[in-house]
């Protein structure tokens, strides 16, 4: 009984009106007896940057360069695929373009770069977010009118139709072999702080490694904040319920156009992040396969979660070159171990979406949802 | 604001009285004057007027089709209609998108429950409370101490509103969890929870129980203390027990306006009822009794 009356006081009352409480902040995930954490979203979420940042520093300097460059592909896919888990999972619209935003990203950060004194590099990705952020807008101004599987076409034609403009426009865009991108050199001050902390030789792999792991923690910091939001809860509102919502007062095309710009805005950093990385913007980079992938590596890691996304990205990445090492492993030569990849990948997919079809992350939280359920039926029974 | 509320003819003497008395303000009355829609060729409603006043329970029924649903529609700006005007506030609402509503004070339940299946009910009443947002897009990306203090105060707004209804325990209950008539006291506490002043009930007692029923009409009628309220049901016993005035709906025409006990007494409107098919003979056997243990 008194369980249930704390329960419903921690959302009610700020903290300090009851000793019982006082630990527990005004989030509805946390009661008594958890760790305490902030109260802040802000102070809440960068402590959760500053663990993956240790995290990943570890992680990066404690593999081998050829995993620091899996890991720099890691990054790309993953902010890319964030941007997308909040549009698809968040929002409930679906885009196969998402890879050639990624592309409007690559090809203006080439762009900046080829200049003879280029912009510093975040002035550049900005760039890039800024650019993408804009065809996003007006694609998503078309989008908010469609819906399931008319919008799923009409982005379709984005992800065949915007790589051909390298094709259409050779002078500047480099056409099929596509644009060159000088990777900016790693500043001495990077050599120097790897040194005394690792004693590490600092590569340019390994700079570039950092850069996107930077890129990935700042995107993940800031649409976590979004998702925490209110504007979060009312694009889920979109989501569920698009007439309950627009009598709430949610004028329902403003926020579907919000959702695909800030979207947008992810690919393109993640397309920038990608044209430094592969130091190369070139249309068969960004097909429809790229598209899909992203789509299969939010769907795989759970909708709606950036754990989720990043997750489905490290299948991605990963799952490829494991199977391969495993089939070498078995007595398979090269081209019959690289065949296995895309065979596990997809019976992954299969075995996925009949035992966990809301993702890997999802199906956890589902589990975690019915426990509870079961828990307060039980209380309430109980009483 | 506007000009002063002007006597109409459609407005009874009561009304009257009440607009003068509240002259400072512009008063919370929904006035639907001579609204016509068709639906390719097919007429829903021809010059259908009502007049909801400031703390009134204004009830709308009708049998099956009879365009009481089209009507609610046309208020919420969902249907456009055809001619006729719409007057709020004692100005003349034109063009009106559904997500206007809400800023113009006027709140409306779905039929069923139209619940957001993927938020917990806090969230589900908070979002009800989103024209009382402040905290912008900005705030939000950054995590701002501004976005916080805003959601606490959605959230205090979410959970006054719940604990009016008495749910405040399946604050952090997801909807498909919860039986169906907690749902739909979730979902009166989200129309609530922005503080309308005119409340569109559709069809609130769908589903419940009779003592349910009891209840809601307590309710309904304690809320015509803070706004009118337009309810469309088919539970007469429901109407008779909670409305002030009444609407009776046929074939997309007013058959019949008045207090209940007038309502009751009209020819007319046993006749439309006792006209059609079975379902609806068992409505007017309802209505005649004054009581009936139907349940949808």
């Amino acid at each position: 009984m008194s369980d249930l009356q704390n329960a419903g006081q921690t959302i009610a009352q700020p903290p300090a009106g009851n000793p019982a409480t006082a630990a527990a902040p005004a989030s509805t995930s946390s009661r008594k007896g958890r760790i305490p954490l902030p109260q802040s979203t802000l102070l809440r979420h960068l402590l959760a940057v500053v663990l993956c940042a240790v995290a990943a520093v570890v992680l990066l300097e404690s593999t081998d360069p050829f995993r620091n460059s899996q890991l720099a592909t890691l990054t790309y896919y993953a902010i890319a695929a964030g941007g997308l888990t909040v549009l698809t999972g968040l929002n409930g619209q679906i885009s196969l373009g998402h890879g050639a935003l990624m592309a409007v990203g690559a090809y203006t950060t080439g762009l900046f770069l080829s200049a003879d004194e280029p912009l510093p590099l975040p002035v550049v990705f900005l760039a890039a977010i800024v650019v993408t952020a804009l065809v996003g807008a007006v694609v998503g101004a078309a989008a908010s009118r469609l819906h399931g599987p008319y919008l799923a076409g009409a982005t379709l034609a984005l992800a065949v139709g915007l790589p051909g403009l390298a094709l259409k426009f050779k002078g500047t865009l480099g056409g099929e072999q596509g644009l060159r991108v000088r990777a900016p050199r790693a500043p001495e001050w990077f050599g120097d702080a790897i040194k005394t902390l690792t004693g590490n030789p600092a590569t340019a792999t390994k700079w570039l490694a950092y850069v996107g792991a930077i890129a990935l923690l700042v995107t993940y910091f800031l649409l976590a904040n979004l998702i925490r939001s209110r504007i979060g809860r009312t694009w889920r509102a979109v989501r569920d319920n698009d007439v309950a919502a627009e009598l709430a007062g949610i004028r329902l095309g403003s926020w579907r156009v919000l959702a695909f710009v800030v979207s947008a805005a992810c690919a393109g950093l993640g397309g920038a992040v990608l044209a430094i990385v592969v130091r190369l913007a070139a249309p068969s980079a960004f097909t429809l396969v790229l598209s899909l992938a992203l789509l299969t590596a939010i769907v795989l890691g759970g909708l709606g979660s950036l754990l989720g996304a990043l997750i489905g990205s490290a299948l991605l990445v990963f799952l490829p070159q494991v199977t391969t090492d495993l089939g070498s492993a078995a007595g398979l030569d090269g081209t019959e171990a690289a065949q296995l990849a895309p065979f596990v990948y997809g019976v992954v997919l299969v075995a996925a979406m009949i035992f966990a079809p809301a993702g890997i992350v999802g199906t956890i939280r589902l589990r975690w949802l019915a426990q509870r359920a079961k828990r307060a039926v039980a209380r309430e029974t109980g009483r | 604001m506007g000009p002063l509320a002007q006597p109409t003819p459609t407005a009874g003497s009561t009304a009257l009285d009440r607009t003068t008395a509240e002259s400072a303000r512009p008063s919370s009355r929904l006035e639907m004057t001579g609204i016509s829609v068709a639906f390719g060729g097919v007429t829903a409603l021809s010059d259908v007027s009502l007049v909801v006043e400031p703390g009134q329970v204004h009830g709308l029924i009708g049998p099956n089709g009879a365009g009481k649903t089209t009507l609610f529609n046309v208020a919420c700006g969902i249907v456009r209609a055809d001619s006729g005007t719409i007057t709020w506030r004692d100005r003349p609402l034109r063009r009106l998108r559904p997500d206007q509503l809400a800023r113009l004070g006027i709140a409306r339940t779905l039929q069923g429950v139209g619940l957001f299946a993927g938020l917990t009910v806090l969230e589900n009443v908070m979002i009800g409370a989103h024209r009382h947002a402040r905290a912008g897009f900005a705030s939000a990306l950054l995590a701002l101490p501004r976005s916080d203090s805003d959601e606490r105060a959605l959230r205090g707004r979410a959970t006054a509103a719940l604990a009016d209804l008495d749910a405040e325990r399946y604050a952090d209950r997801y909807p498909g969890s919860l039986p169906y008539p907690v749902q739909k006291r979730v979902a009166l506490a989200r129309a609530l929870v922005s503080s309308p002043e005119l409340l569109l009930l559709d069809e609130p007692a769908s589903g419940l129980a009779e003592d349910e029923m009891h209840e809601l009409g307590k309710l309904i009628r304690s809320l015509s203390a803070r706004m009118g309220v337009l309810l469309v049901e088919h539970h007469m016993d429901l109407v008779m027990s909670v409305c002030d005035r009444v609407t009776v709906l046929d074939s997309g025409a007013v058959i019949a306006s008045g207090t209940t006990t007038e309502i009751q007494a009209d020819p007319a409107v046993t006749a439309a009822y006792l006209g059609e098919d079975v379902d609806v003979e068992h409505d007017a056997a309802e209505l005649q009794a004054g009581t009936g243990a139907d349940r949808a």
